[in-house]
């Protein structure tokens, strides 16, 4: 009778994942675990950098959202010198942020998540690409992706000299602006994204919503965990990326908590364990109960589905009506169903482009105040943007001279780090059963935490696609009997 | 018969990711690269097993890049079996070829690391004051984790390296024309950084603002001024890095407005990048007197977190002191 | 049996034009001083490259010395200057790696400064003998640490 089952490695985390599954002696599942393997230490190599570097040095923490590390750097910085941003700057910076946002996700859905779905998650896996996807839906598609994905990062690295890394954050405002010419043709773009974008929610409305068979994998209760949500909202608890309080809602959708930026850690605790170099992010005031689901359990969930549970509405129209359709569909909120994630990526990839087209219309924009230079001491500040994974937090403590004396980092993807084991460990007690294990297990771990897109999802496993997992089961004296590859 | 077509494998250490993301970036160009050769192993998008790695025979894969730098006991043990497996290993991105930005955790060791992580941040919550182990059980299993090592290593320091692609992340150019070298088999002499031989400063736009003798009266941090868009930054008191660090990036960062920080490294006469910024920079302040000299030098801070930002480990020191890190 | 007493290793660059021709008239009127200084003569203590001085304390120096015209007497105008200023910065960085600032010292010594020269041997010596070997490429530095 089998044992342990090791699905080694998976990669959608920073390097490397792998996960255990240990069956009782009837062969159903008892456990699931994913362990990461990885440390960098960035909270305490930053001890002694000048503040104002940290929006240079943190976005090496992650090379595929490294703008959500420098935006949330910057915002800490602001905090820590106790200054804003110029109007202008902070027109800027949204842009910049926006426009990552609508890239980074839509991105997502045609090079990963997408893939699943348009050609199929029965489909073998050399088809379960961009290039199966081009395969799919034309080429012409195929270069209309391409072409979305450089122009709109051709707006990032205008202004913040790199795509991967930027630079152009500071205290008080930001380094470059945009003048008239660049402003008249980033507009073009962002009208082409707000195109790409309902074109990206007409293809799954046509490949998913359309096809029963998907439509009863994404409502069945393999993927569905009952969690807190955690979300920023502006003043009118409509979705927001760049700057606003965080919204936590309970698993019934009743507000549980409201909270500025700078109170997070009254609400916001990590847990520790032995078998994994990530920590747990909880809710302190529920508390950690394990891994478990429900109102009693502090596990929450961050990233699109999480903050379309945790607002009340999107901030522009056309997101809005995708937003209705969604929850109509799904039975109203808050909705559970983690394959959902997949749809909210695409609905807030369309506000993040109706807001890039908002603030290029905005003659504003090309102002050329874009800096306040600090005068005060600096002390401590926290910063908290959303980052296309989730909610990212960079909190700063600096002597007199700046110099950071503590930093706290709480990542993204880790707020969904307890739910993805969650969700695994789910999806492995719902298809490995009486120690029967086939094919379909591997297409199953993956669809159970794709949808959470963990940090290294996007863009940088553009080919053959497709998690690589093997998986290796062992009988009882430890000796490998059967070797499931993909 | 056709010649098959050559093997190419990608690996990633202590790594960001920001290097993939580099190959996606090629847009278009990576449908000529792909066609043109044979994947065999990407962990992040293709099937791999170590095992399917150690079944190779030796040297079959033409050539891998590796990216990241060495900081954990898996990182090493791939790094050496890519070697035997390899007859090109090409160092990806500032990190392999000297350390990356995480090598900043060489002011530091695992002790003091695990201790902030796992203990001192102020939201971490840990009573029983756990931390990873390489060992633990769990519901009546063995789990096991690679081990953290105290020092950050480049690539070199670990295999022998053929080749160097520089920056954080290398420009696509410089990815393309490496790309284009191995396919042609127009590689340089091995050892080569893939990259012109020159300075940053040799290429930038603001190079022809310097005065005839630059003379820096005060350092300004970045944050401390308005920033000129179109002055070197050195003329405006600004630490910029570009004297001593290669160019071939396309001065990206200074086209952002902001000065460089060194990420490609330096120029093939220097061993020690942030040793020969120093030169430069204490060379180049306006103070003699022994009491301005202090003044001047003491305004500046953390000069080894700053000339050092990318190449701690690559240094001939490679980490500070281990008896003195607390 | 006897417990050998630490010796410290030292490097001294010592400039041609003035601290070197005042470390050999030392040397010519037989004053002693300490022997643990290893002497390379530079044409400047402008010329000491800070990449000379890590890689000193790499390779096992317990202390090392830049020697060098006073101010304003340089055989080439400036270089001590810049000596002097690199010296600052390189002691702030070399304090960050962990290296007391003690073990890098900057000296003027004239020509004519025999005497000197060995007092600043001897001091120098005696002071790295109280503070302990450096060892800085001891511990944790190559891979497998």
């Amino acid at each position: 009778m089998t044992r342990k089952i090791t699905i080694d490695p998976i990669t959608r985390l920073e390097g490397h994942g792998k996960i255990e599954i240990f069956l009782n002696d009837e062969g159903n599942v008892e456990r699931a675990i994913l362990q990461v393997p990885e440390l960098r230490g960035f909270e305490q190599f930053a001890v002694g950098r000048p503040v104002e570097e940290m929006p240079r040095i943190t976005p090496r923490i992650c090379g595929v959202c490294p703008t959500a590390h420098h935006m949330a750097a910057t915002k800490a910085a602001d905090a820590v010198f106790h200054v804003e941003p110029t109007a202008t700057a902070r027109k800027i910076r949204e842009l910049i942020y926006n426009s990552f946002f609508m890239e980074d996700h839509t991105l997502h859905f045609f090079f990963l998540g997408g893939p699943d779905f348009v050609v199929g998650p029965q489909a073998p896996a050399a088809e379960r690409n961009i290039l199966g996807v081009i395969g799919k839906v034309g080429l012409e598609i195929g270069g209309k992706v391409i072409h979305i994905r450089e122009s709109v990062r051709e707006i990032m690295s205008y202004l913040c000299g790199k795509a991967i890394h930027p630079v152009s954050g500071l205290p008080g405002g930001v380094a470059k602006g945009l003048d008239e010419e660049h402003r008249v043709r980033f507009l073009e773009t962002a009208k082409e994204a707000v195109e790409f974008a309902e074109f990206a929610l007409q293809i799954f409305d046509d490949v998913v919503l359309k096809n029963k068979a998907y439509v009863d994998v994404v409502v069945g209760d393999a993927y569905k965990i009952k969690t807190y949500y955690m979300g920023m909202v502006n003043a009118k608890n409509q979705v927001e990326f760049y700057d606003g309080d965080l919204r936590v809602v309970d698993p019934d959708g009743k507000e549980f908590a409201k909270f500025k930026p700078s109170d997070y850690l009254d609400h916001i605790a990590e847990h520790v364990e032995t078998w994994t170099y990530v920590k747990f992010p909880f809710l302190k005031k529920v508390g950690w109960k394990g891994f478990v689901e429900g109102n009693d359990s502090g596990v929450y969930r961050v990233a699109p589905l999480a903050r379309l549970n945790a607002a009340e509405s999107m901030q522009t129209p056309r997101a809005q009506k995708h937003y209705d359709r969604m929850y109509t569909t799904l039975g109203g909120k808050p909705v559970h169903n983690t394959l959902a994630f997949h749809w909210a990526r695409l609905i807030e990839a369309l506000q993040a482009a109706e807001r890039m087209v908002e603030l290029l219309e905005d003659a504003g924009i090309t102002g050329t105040d874009l800096r306040n230079i600090p005068t005060q001491t600096p002390t401590e500040g926290v910063g908290i943007v959303e980052a296309p994974r989730g909610v990212l937090i960079h909190h700063y403590k600096t002597d007199e001279k700046g110099l950071i004396t503590a930093a706290n980092l709480i990542v993204a993807t880790i707020g969904n780090a307890a739910a993805i084991n969650m969700s695994i460990e789910k999806a492995a007690k719902a298809f490995i059963k009486g120690g029967e294990i086939s094919e379909g297990l591997l297409n199953m771990a993956e669809i159970a935490f794709r949808p959470y897109d963990p940090c290294h999802g996007c863009g940088t496993h553009a080919w053959p696609g497709g998690i690589p997992l093997t998986m290796n089961i062992y009988n009882r004296s430890g000796i490998l009997i059967r070797q499931l590859r993909r | 018969m056709t010649n098959p077509k050559p093997k190419v494998a990608f690996y990633w250490c202590s790594s960001c990711g920001g290097c993939e993301e580099s190959i996606v970036d090629l847009g278009a160009d990576i449908l000529k690269v792909v066609a043109a050769v044979d994947i065999v192993f990407w962990p992040v998008a293709l099937d791999f097993k170590k095992k399917d790695v150690e079944a190779m025979p030796d040297k079959s894969i033409a050539v891998t890049f590796i990216n990241g730098g060495i900081r954990m006991s898996e990182q090493e043990e791939m790094a050496h079996l890519l070697r035997r497996k390899s007859q090109i290993i090409i160092a990806h991105g500032a990190c392999a070829h000297l350390g990356g930005i995480p090598g900043l955790a060489n002011f530091w060791n695992k002790e003091t690391i695990f201790r902030t992580v796992y203990g001192t941040t102020v939201s971490t919550d840990n009573p029983k004051g756990l931390s990873p182990q390489t060992k633990s059980i769990e519901g009546g299993y063995e789990l096991t984790l690679p081990e953290f090592w105290d020092t950050v290593h480049p690539l070199d320091r670990v295999i022998d390296v053929d080749y160097y692609l520089p920056g954080c992340a290398p420009h696509r150019d410089l990815i393309m024309s490496a790309v284009m070298a191995i396919l042609e088999g127009k590689l340089p002499p091995k050892g080569s950084v893939l990259a012109p031989n020159k300075s940053c400063c040799d290429n930038c736009d603001r190079n022809e603002t310097k005065p005839e003798k630059l003379s820096i009266k005060e350092v300004k941090r970045p944050y401390e001024v308005l920033l000129d868009p179109k002055t070197c930054f050195l003329a405006q008191g600004v630490i910029c890095m570009g004297p001593a660090t290669r160019g071939g990036c396309g001065e990206r960062c200074i086209e952002g407005n902001m000065p460089c920080r060194g990420c490609m490294g330096p120029t093939d006469q220097v061993y020690d990048q942030g040793a020969k910024f120093l030169s430069l920079f204490a060379s180049i302040l306006d103070a003699t007197e022994e009491k301005d000299v202090e003044r001047i030098v003491d305004s500046i801070v953390d000069p080894a977190g700053t000339f050092y930002r990318f190449s701690l480990p690559s240094s001939i020191l490679t980490r500070k002191k281990m008896e003195a890190v607390k | 049996m006897k417990v050998k007493q630490f010796e410290p290793r030292l490097v001294g660059f010592l400039c041609n034009w003035c601290s070197y021709t005042g470390a050999d008239l030392a040397g010519t009127a037989r004053m002693s001083y300490a022997p643990n200084i290893r002497i390379i003569r530079v044409m400047c203590s402008g010329r000491v490259d800070p990449q000379f001085v890590l890689k000193a304390f790499h390779e096992g120096a317990d202390g090392v010395l830049i020697s060098g015209c006073h101010p304003g007497d340089c055989h080439y105008q400036e270089g001590n200057h810049k000596a002097l200023r690199r010296h600052r910065l390189l002691s702030r960085v070399l304090g960050q790696f962990g290296i007391e600032k003690e073990r890098f010292r900057l000296e003027w010594v004239s020509a004519s400064e025999g005497v000197k020269f060995q007092q600043v041997c001897n001091d120098f010596a005696g002071k790295i003998r109280a503070l302990g070997p450096l060892n800085f490429a001891g511990n944790g530095v190559a891979p497998h640490d």
